[in-house]
């Protein structure tokens, strides 16, 4: 990434960005929130989600594996995105098996978070009830791939960050499952304090004994909408 | 001009929706100034017999006869309401959809640790017959509005009924949109 800047615009408003940034690295450092599942700022992009999604230059295109460029004109914050992103949330949360009630990630979930933020009342597509492994094998760590939404967070992390590659995908389409490095969970090299265990934006992959620590009302996304962080750092455009 | 009608039922739940509504404190005078109740587990209505404005279902279909007051809600209810996570996508009783109806018969009533004699099979014909799975209410019947939680807070039914009964359509703030 070099020091040149350049200009582009989000929604109508001129941001400036590094030459080397992604739309969504440029659009977080001037406080513009792009929903998002699959990214993390720690690891490589991998444009799997689809849920970044923006019209740029007239095209649509994930924010996260998008350079930014000279005089780029990006749309995110649209009705008609935000539909299809929340179709997409909704999708997610039919393929799988979100239980929320249930879940010890209630409250820190993303997927819930962007429900909520992109107005989901309740997931109206056909549920498809799938078959999947539970894997409980780690003495530290739970796996449910019941909630995994397939955004190859772990699998990045454990590669790029722990030098481990724990994580790894089967199958492929609607039969496309996570999978480990062994016959299970408690037969790799995964640790506890491994990146990877700590980037899942759902509830899928679990540090045991520490659920429910936090009380209701008291979650990341309790009080505030998921990207409401990076929105406060939004800067008052220079005039 | 005559109250609106609500009426409401619990399916495959917990009953613990219609324990939220009634946690809507000193409102429920509010409320009852607000609408008539009709057919109801509050009021013990056996059946419909005018039409209803609101209909609240709580709780999923996991057998036959949840199926029929399911219909028969939805036939005399002119806005119908998912009300709760069992009502929206099957919540605790659909965790069975990932056993297999078979399967959890048998933990339940032959196999499970606290099983003694072998024991039997519930077969009475009076008990409603079980469905493959258990099903949201949407995908046996129209539903017109979601209502997500669970339960939801007494304020999110508090505040959708009372848009409901005064035409509006029902708009949950953020800190009432909760899907647990």
């Amino acid at each position: 990434m070099s020091d040149a800047r350049i200009s582009l615009t989000v929604d109508g408003t001129q941001i400036q960005a590094l030459e080397g940034q992604s739309v969504i690295q440029a659009c977080d450092a001037a406080g513009v929130y792009v929903p998002r599942l699959c990214y993390h700022p720690d690891l490589p992009p991998a444009g799997h989600c689809r849920v970044c999604s923006c019209r740029i230059n007239g095209r649509i295109n994930s924010a996260c594996v998008t350079p930014v460029s000279q005089g780029m004109v990006v749309e995110n914050d649209t009705p008609a995105l935000n539909s299809d992103r929340r179709v997409i949330i909704e999708m997610l949360f039919v393929e799988g098996y979100h239980l929320c009630p249930t879940c010890e990630k209630s409250g820190d979930c993303e997927l819930q978070a962007l429900g909520y933020r992109l107005g989901m009342a309740a997931p109206t597509l056909p549920y498809l009830w799938p078959q999947r492994e539970l894997d409980a094998t780690h003495p530290e760590i739970v796996l449910d791939r019941n909630r995994c939404i397939l955004c190859s967070r772990c699998i990045r992390a454990s590669r790029y960050e722990d030098g481990k590659s724990v994580f790894g995908f089967e199958g492929r389409g609607i039969h496309m499952r996570l999978t480990v490095d062994g016959s299970a969970l408690g037969d790799t090299a995964m640790a506890a304090a491994d990146k990877a265990a700590h980037v899942c934006p759902v509830g899928c992959i679990l540090i045991k004994r520490t659920g429910f620590r936090t009380p209701s009302g008291h979650h990341r996304f309790d009080k505030a909408p998921i990207g409401s962080d990076i929105e406060a750092v939004r800067s008052v455009p220079k005039t | 001009m005559a109250k609106p009608r609500l009426a409401t039922c619990s399916l495959a739940g917990c009953f613990g929706c219609h324990m939220s509504l009634l946690d809507m404190d000193e409102r429920l005078l509010e409320l009852i100034d607000l609408v008539d109740l009709d057919k109801s587990p509050l009021d013990d209505k056996k059946c419909f017999d005018q039409p209803v404005d609101i209909g609240l279902v709580e709780g999923g279909c996991s057998n036959e006869h949840n199926v029929h007051v399911l219909k028969q809600f939805r036939k005399n209810c002119r806005i119908l309401v998912s009300v709760g996570a069992c009502a929206i996508n099957g919540g605790v009783p659909s965790m069975r959809n990932l056993v297999g109806l078979r399967e959890c018969l048998e933990e339940a009533y032959l196999n499970g640790p606290t099983v003694e004699d072998g024991g039997t099979m519930p077969n009475d014909e009076d008990l409603p017959l079980l469905l493959d799975r258990v099903y949201p209410s949407h995908e046996i019947v129209k539903i017109d509005y979601f209502l997500p939680g669970c339960p939801p807070s007494a304020n999110a039914i508090w505040e959708t009924i009372k848009a409901l009964a005064s035409g509006r359509e029902p708009a949950l703030s953020y800190r009432l949109r909760k899907y647990d």
